[in-house]
């Protein structure tokens, strides 16, 4: 389990992806829209929030949050 | 008396697809994506009119070959497949004849897909200990490819076709331990294959997208990698803490694990969170893609040649799938 801001946790969000220079991540990003987003990147971000935070989020739920701060509340939420 | 695993032999079809093939057709695909996430870098693809069944059989003869073995020696056959030859009779009937085993064998099928060899090395275990069998011919065959949709490259990438012969006996160096075994029919739609069953006899001819943009057919073989990919998170870890504890072990007596070959991205993290070390973990999919039930048999046999698996190795197999099904065992050599 891991306490993280919003600002820690964009920026940890951020060294998920391959493609995309971290700086052009802010909280405000709707991520889905990246072009390097795709099927195999959101389970790239399933995995990285049950190892960073020991919580499950489903592909649904992502389709939700519109932004990096949206998906931060949904794990905070959990 | 004591089950244990004789004998393993794989056979893989001809047909070879590589990365720069998918890449052809799917040019937003990168190789390396493919390789360094999925840990895929060619796939087998049955040929046309090879089916599961005809694939088994030459993995049994390769069995044969390879073991000197004697097929009037055998006394049951279990094929475990999700593509069988007919709906009607058994697969494993028609390979009792074409394999040239007695007619004093037993022979059954058993539905399913990646917990299969797990389920499977189960039922050969009560089948020896009741004294119903001693030379089981155990051969699980997939053919996954038939059932994707041409336009799925998420499935495409991943799944490959091929078959294996396991003997189990009554003699032999690896002994099998206990099982623990679990199944959720509640999601049984995040794995299907929908219609050509009893079910949904026709064809129904619908080409979409899910809402995560995975291609959805009743008539293709249809995942939901998401839900999949949370349901081995959150199922795998505790299944294994269940073998060790059923087999009255400790993670660190274990020499090697070795799961399901799912993909690298998925076994990666369940290694992750079971906390277990990179070099007691066998990841090795890189020629063959995931072949479902044949994917644990194909990575003990290459383990054994890798000389990772020698006697006195402890061995953690689970198996977790389509059903959705799961289960886990300890193997002895």
């Amino acid at each position: 389990m891991t306490n993280m801001n919003l600002e820690e946790f964009v920026k940890a969000f951020a060294a998920q992806l391959e493609d995309t220079d971290p700086s052009e991540i802010t909280k405000e990003t709707n991520f889905r829209e990246l072009d390097e987003w795709d099927s195999l990147t959101a389970l790239i971000i399933i995995a990285f929030v049950k190892t960073t935070f020991d919580k499950s989020i489903k592909g649904q739920e992502i389709d939700t949050c519109f932004s990096v701060e949206e998906l931060y509340n949904l794990i905070e939420s959990k | 008396m004591k089950a244990r695993i004789k004998a393993i032999s794989y056979y893989l079809p001809k047909k070879v697809v590589t990365n720069k093939d998918l890449i052809k057709e799917f040019p937003e695909w990168t190789v390396e994506k493919i390789t360094s996430k999925i840990g895929i870098e060619e796939r087998r693809i049955a040929a046309k009119n090879e089916t599961a069944g005809d694939m088994a059989e030459s993995a049994a003869h390769k069995l044969f070959e390879e073991y000197n073995i004697n097929p009037q020696n055998i006394d049951f056959i279990i094929l475990c497949t999700q593509s069988p030859d007919y709906h009607l009779p058994p697969t494993s009937c028609l390979l009792q004849h074409k394999l040239g085993l007695t007619e004093k064998c037993g022979a059954l099928d058993i539905d399913l897909g990646c917990s299969g060899y797990v389920y499977g090395l189960s039922l050969c275990k009560g089948l020896i200990s009741a004294n119903i069998a001693t030379n089981i011919l155990f051969l699980t065959a997939e053919s996954y490819n038939k059932y994707i949709h041409s336009k799925d490259k998420g499935n495409r990438s991943i799944f490959g076709d091929a078959a294996t012969a396991t003997l189990i006996s009554t003699e032999g160096s690896c002994k099998i331990g206990e099982f623990v075994l679990g199944t959720d029919g509640s999601r049984y739609n995040q794995l299907i294959v929908e219609s050509g069953g009893a079910r949904i006899p026709d064809k129904k001819n619908d080409f979409g997208r899910d809402s995560g943009d995975y291609i959805k057919s009743a008539d293709y073989l249809y995942m939901s990698g998401p839900d999949i990919f949370n349901f081995t998170l959150d199922t795998v870890p505790p299944l294994v803490t269940e073998v060790l504890e059923k087999n009255n072990t400790d993670k660190e007596e274990i020499s090697l694990y070795v799961f399901h070959q799912a993909n690298k991205f998925i076994l990666s993290t369940i290694r992750k969170i079971c906390k277990i070390n990179k070099d007691k973990f066998y990841i090795n999919m890189t020629k063959t893609g995931n072949t479902v039930s044949c994917s644990i048999p194909i990575a003990l046999k290459n383990a054994i040649d890798e000389k990772k698996i020698t006697s006195g190795s402890s061995v953690l197999i689970t198996g977790f799938g389509v059903g959705l099904s799961w289960g886990g065992t300890i193997l002895k050599f």
